[in-house]
């Protein structure tokens, strides 16, 4: 079977640069016979990807060892669930995961896109062959996940534990469809700037796949970091590291482009500025995959040993070579007649959220690239932490909240002041009543108050425009509200859906500013029974747990948490350790200083979560450990569960001290239920409006007007 | 005023908005960073109450003391090692023989680590054939 996936990858890039090829040139002579044979090869590559994933995933569910690949990154022990997702735990098999990924939706948006843009989809359908015959060289060349051995090794190294957490099956894909997706409308982009038809036409046709990708990369970036949150005991859900950085920023270019391209599609303006930022979002997705694999920056996310860097950089430099060289040559092209009119209008202030959008990606990209900035300056490589990250874009993002509530009360073209002021005045008078009562708990903490406030006037604009539109509707089709708020939404889902996004995007970030402002930290040493206190809660460690499995042991604690003499919840952190690959550890050794994964103890509430994380401290059980490496050099894996065992009773009948991270963090939930109207808000713009559609065409035929008679 | 003038304003405007952005993002990183050393290069001389970014390999026989983590760093190619003595979150996989960053600073014979800044980084996750 290996050698069929092998096969495959051949033949995926055998058909993505002759496709390539084939649409290139049908572009340029307009033969609409090479034209179909590069679409066919992007739908032909489709079939064949998901072939060869399917081989792999295979492989990895029997456990084949023989594969490299799935030696190294599972294990006969590894449950189902993980053997399923390990595939894109590996340099190999994520390369196969992206190419693949490329290869469905390059073919969704070109069946979408197959009665539109006829000049502009061939030069887009070479783009998008020319990224998957990039990543398929490399899976074929430089990165292969269909390498064999033999002999095979008799055991695998086992999924990593830190990755073994539900969203390893939908973390990864969903990024990967994000930045996969975002690389349409830059194929569309390149094919519009080459065949010079710079109208709004291949806006409209990609819209919804640039919102698709920003679906896809927002809704990727909540996972990470509720998988952060709630599996890895650091207690946090973002800690501006290089990888994280790198799904944020094609997320907000991303974002500043559904906003401006509006201002294309209804003014014809900002055409230099959307293809840009359209290419820059395309780039820097491609340097998103390449951050991961280059070693250049050091981050916890990073694959070891990556030697993948150099194709990506040329690659990564051909691209912007690319872009900058037809956006300049296209210059006088691109100019458009019309002008921002008024500086109190919705254009000025998309353009304003375009700015604070761009100053926000400019400063992360600064921050992430600084080694590399700081070395080429001084010849120190030097970082900066999250206080640097967190002093712009902080205020960058009250900003920008405060322009998300505006944007909605203005008039295209030219807002008149009186109007203006009397859209405003209801949200902005409920977000200064809201502001004044939330002085005495948040007034010191003035850029978390400044949130709240502009999060609730976000909130009120949205209350508002809804109240408004379903009043009108009620007025017109005398309707109930439900039934006026449903068909609001039905008849403009791409504004309603944009306000819910709104209103989720104020909900999170003011789970972030609470969340970061007002939690609790306390890291405290206790044996049984000892007792500490955070935010008022009262938290007792009550008995230790332990429990021993085929391919881990865990260690924990129950703890007791109360508040004023009730109980409120029992909290069960554990720590679990596996074994490791590790010639220099003894056996017993290679469990208890070998990989360990903390799971977290979590009560989570809409109004806070408690969360405990332990860490036992194991030395007083070293000289334990040491002579039972001593002694039993190879033992059968009986006698060494029975050790294990001992150790782990031990670890209950005397237990030693264990060090607890204990947090209490006001709304940090509200960011993951803000992802979530979001989303809906998200998919509500990106569904089709198919059901009016429908609706208009099937007019009994009675009520037609007549056919103008054909004149001969 | 002339539209056209208007315009130039505004861009004049923008631009040097962006340029005080930039000129102050310059600033404050090169201020606020902290540098990348190795354990050698700590042991040639530091600065007093300064902050470095220091990255190596976990010796074996590091050990808790009472909420303090007592562990050695030492080069990646082997060598020199420095102690660092660290409260806060320790990371899952910091074990001996894993390479770290810890942001430190001198304090007696030794360093002190900054609270919850050590960051474990694991050869064995994401690992690409035949490097090991």
């Amino acid at each position: 079977m290996a050698a069929f996936g092998r096969g495959c990858l051949y033949l995926a890039l055998v058909l993505a640069i002759g496709g390539a090829l084939a649409s290139a040139y049908g572009g340029r002579t307009g033969g609409a016979q090479w034209v179909a044979v590069g679409r066919r090869a992007v739908y032909a590559l489709a079939i064949v990807l998901t072939a060869a994933f399917a081989v792999l995933e295979a492989a990895f569910v029997r456990t084949d060892l023989s594969y490299k690949v799935v030696a190294g990154h599972s294990s006969a022990t590894t449950p189902l669930f993980y053997r399923l997702a390990a595939p894109w735990s590996s340099q190999e098999g994520s390369l196969l995961l992206w190419v693949w990924l490329l290869s469905i939706w390059s073919s969704v948006a070109l069946l979408a896109t197959r009665r539109r843009l006829a000049a502009i989809a061939p030069y887009a359908t070479a783009v998008l062959l020319g990224f998957a015959a990039f990543f398929a060289g490399l899976a074929t060349f430089l990165a292969n996940p269909f390498a064999v051995q033999a002999p095979a090794p008799a055991v695998g190294a086992g999924l990593e534990p830190l990755l073994r957490h539900p969203s390893m099956m939908i973390h990864p894909p969903m990024l990967y469809s994000g930045y996969t997706l975002f690389t349409i409308p830059f194929a569309f982009a390149i094919g519009a700037l080459l065949t010079r038809r710079l109208d709004a036409e291949w806006i409209r046709s990609t819209r919804r796949f640039a919102l698709l990708a920003w679906l896809c990369l927002g809704v990727g970036i909540l996972l990470g970091a509720r998988w952060s949150w709630t599996e890895l005991g650091w207690g946090g859900y973002w800690a501006w590291d290089p990888v994280e950085n790198a799904a944020l920023m094609p997320w907000l270019t991303g974002t500043a482009f559904l906003h401006s391209a509006m201002i294309q599609e209804k003014r014809g303006m900002l055409r230099v500025w959307n293809v840009s930022l359209v290419l820059t979002t395309g780039i820097l997705a491609i340097l998103g995959t390449f951050l991961v694999r280059s070693g250049i920056l050091q981050s916890i996310h990073a694959f070891g040993g990556s030697t993948l860097g150099v194709p990506f950089l040329a690659f990564i430099g051909a691209l912007l070579t690319l872009s900058l060289g037809l956006v300049v040559t296209r210059l006088p092209d691109l100019r458009s007649r019309a002008r921002l009119e008024s500086l109190l209008s919705r254009e000025s202030i998309f353009l304003l959220n375009n700015f604070a959008l761009l100053a926000i990606c400019f400063v992360i990209f600064w921050g992430t690239f600084f080694p590399l900035i700081s070395e080429a300056a001084s010849g120190e490589k030097a970082s900066v932490g999250p206080p640097w990250f967190d002093r712009y874009t902080v205020p960058l993002a009250i900003l920008l909240v405060l322009l998300s509530g505006l944007g909605p009360l203005m008039a295209w073209r030219r807002a008149s002041l009186a109007n203006a002021c009397r859209n405003v005045l209801g949200p902005a008078i409920i977000a200064a009543l809201c502001a004044a009562g939330l002085v005495s708990t948040s007034g010191q903490k003035p850029l978390a108050l400044a949130l709240f406030t502009v999060a609730i006037f976000v909130a009120a604009v949205v209350a508002q425009e809804f109240a408004r539109g379903a009043a009108a509707r009620r007025r017109a089709a005398a309707v109930s509200w439900p039934f006026a708020v449903g068909g609001l939404v039905r008849r403009n889902r791409r504004r309603y859906g944009g306000y819910l996004v709104h209103l989720g995007v104020a909900v999170m970030l003011t789970g972030v500013a609470a969340s970061s402002s007002f939690q609790h930290v306390r890291d405290v040493r206790l044996t049984p029974g000892g007792t500490t206190r955070v935010d008022g809660y009262a938290i007792q460690y009550v008995r230790p747990t332990s429990l021993v499995q085929p391919e881990k042991v865990s260690l924990g604690a129950v703890l007791d948490v109360s508040k004023n003499g009730r109980h409120v919840v029992t909290l069960r952190p554990t720590r679990s350790y596996y074994p490791m690959v590790d010639p220099t550890l003894g056996p017993v050794g290679s469990y208890f200083n070998g990989n360990a994964e903390t799971q977290v103890g979590l009560r989570a509430g809409l109004t806070r979560d408690i969360w405990a994380a332990i860490n036992p401290d194991l030395s007083s059980f070293q000289p334990m450990i040491t002579a039972a490496d001593r002694r039993f050099i190879h033992p059968t894996p009986r006698l060494l569960g029975l050790l294990i065992s001992a150790i782990a009773a031990r670890y209950q009948l005397a237990p030693p001290p264990a060090l607890f991270r204990m947090i209490v963090s006001p709304l940090v939930e509200w960011i993951w239920v803000g992802g979530l109207i979001g989303g809906i808000g998200a998919v509500i713009a990106i569904w089709p409006a198919g059901a009016l559609a429908l609706r208009r065409i099937r007019v009994p035929a009675a009520l037609r007007p007549p056919r103008p008679v054909p004149e001969s | 005023m002339d539209p056209g003038r208007k315009r130039t304003i505004r861009l004049v405007a923008a631009l040097a908005a962006a340029l005080l952005l930039a000129s102050a993002l310059a600033y404050t990183s090169f201020t606020a960073a902290s540098k990348a050393v190795t354990p050698s290069q700590l042991l040639e001389g530091v600065t007093p109450g300064r902050w470095y970014q220091l990255t190596g390999k976990v010796l074996p026989g590091y050990r808790q003391a009472g909420d303090e983590l007592v562990f050695w760093v030492a080069d990646r190619a082997g060598g020199r090692s420095v102690s660092v003595r660290y409260a806060g979150e320790v990371p899952d996989p910091f074990a001996p023989g894993r390479e770290v960053i810890v942001t430190v600073r001198r304090s007696g014979s030794g360093f002190i680590g900054q609270r919850d800044s050590l960051i474990t980084k694991c050869p064995s996750k994401f690992k690409a054939s035949g490097t090991g």
